[in-house]
């Protein structure tokens, strides 16, 4: 509850501060998305902490976090003080894009431009993160696949007949679809881009999952096309960049992608922005499902 | 006609912020959850409304407009349902309402 607030408090001072790309994803995110996972994992965890079976691991743990945490405020005593003029990326590198790229790529939106062209490398590293976040809740969570028909979260919804949230959710969901695809596709123009579209996609699913129930949900989203797809969003990233290497450019180039250098980015920008949609709308609905197929292994434990 | 759609315009905004203030005192103020839930709610809706009628009315015809008007439709939906969802989940969860006679009784 106090994350939703805080997401939402955060996402209208990036919207006052002018960053209405990084608000969008605020409020798509930290509003919308995390507390919801944060609720089934407190589901999942369950109300008492149990003993640990070695005292000596959290001890390990606490040590590894003070590490990591030194080492990060290490690494910022190098930077720059926050909103320094002569701050080096203020001097040369923010005049060159605001400058430059309105003829290099030809997109009003900015910040896609920065994201998807100058700095897709990078947007890379954020995408295969992502992926690696999905692969890392599934192999914690259901490593090994059990086929269960049974589902008994179905049964919790349906003892209470959620009748007006469930035809009010049937009016909102299709709406939600369209706009996830909307943000998708326009992101070139506005804000928008394949981060928010993808988070505001498995939404519009985790949605459905809570009102109708996970038997249904299953016959809409397939399991298995959920996993291909959050790799293929990865690859089709991937694919590009290797199309420019073998076109003998540079990696992520996408100036071989057609002759008019202004088209040859916006396809690029396009496709790879598709690529980023896929892959978090995919790892979104597949760890919001392993987190709902734990909490029903904890139910039946619990029942036992 | 434009100081005439202003100035209705500027009405709607301060009903819609009085409103939105005096649901959040309600919220404050009220003594249990359900009469708080119907402060924040019902308010709620009928304060974003005004304030979107009252910005629809100095938007002009544009796509500002049709924007604000998807708004007013997303909130009319969602802000009810929200919500009856809340009390209906303090009411699964076996929250009664407290019975103010019965508590002041108690006092005295």
């Amino acid at each position: 509850m106090l994350f939703s607030i805080y997401g939402l408090i955060s996402a209208s001072f990036f919207m006052s501060m002018d960053a209405v790309d990084v608000a969008f994803t605020e409020a798509a995110v930290g509003a919308g998305v995390s507390p919801l996972l944060m609720l089934a994992t407190l589901a999942s965890v369950g109300r008492y902490q149990k003993k640990p079976t070695d005292p000596e691991i959290p001890k390990v743990a606490l040590l590894l976090v003070i590490i990591t945490g030194i080492l990060l405020i290490i690494g910022t005593l190098d930077m720059p003080a926050f909103g320094a003029a002569d701050a080096p990326a203020h001097q040369h590198v923010a005049p060159r894009y605001i400058k430059e790229s309105p003829e290099e790529i030809g997109i009003p939106n900015m910040v896609t431009s920065v994201l998807a062209s100058y700095r897709a490398y990078d947007t890379l590293g954020e995408v295969v993160v992502i992926f690696t976040a999905g692969i890392g809740v599934l192999s914690l969570l259901n490593f090994r696949r059990r086929r269960r028909n049974i589902h008994l979260i179905d049964d919790i919804i349906a003892i209470d007949e959620h009748k007006i949230l469930r035809i009010v959710s049937k009016i909102l969901i299709p709406p939600i679809l369209i706009f996830g695809l909307y943000v998708q596709f326009h992101g070139d123009f506005g804000p928008g881009g394949g981060f928010q579209a993808g988070v505001i996609f498995a939404a519009a699913i985790i949605l459905y999952v809570l009102f109708f129930g996970v038997k249904y949900a299953h016959q809409v989203v397939n399991q298995t096309f959920v996993r291909v797809f959050s790799a293929i969003g990865v690859l089709l990233y991937g694919s590009v960049g290797v199309v420019s290497l073998l076109n003998g450019k540079n990696f992520l180039d996408y100036h071989v992608l057609a002759e008019n250098p202004t088209t040859a980015q916006h396809i690029g920008i396009l496709v790879i922005e598709l690529g980023v949609g896929i892959t978090v709308a995919c790892v979104m609905i597949l760890i919001f499902f392993s987190f709902i197929e734990n909490i029903e292994k904890v139910i039946q434990e619990l029942r036992k | 006609m434009e100081l005439i759609v202003s100035i209705i315009s500027g009405v709607c905004l301060l009903a819609g912020s009085f409103l939105v203030l005096s649901g959040v005192i309600g919220v404050i103020r009220f003594p249990d959850f359900y009469t708080r839930i119907h402060a924040a709610g019902v308010t709620e809706t009928l304060a974003a409304s005004l304030i979107l009628i009252g910005l629809m009315l100095i938007a002009g015809w544009g796509i500002v407009l049709l924007k604000l008007i998807l708004i007013l439709l997303l909130v009319l939906f969602t802000s009810p349902t929200a919500s009856h969802a809340l009390g209906k989940a303090a009411w699964k969860s076996g929250l009664k309402p407290t019975n103010l006679k019965q508590r002041n009784e108690d006092r005295n």
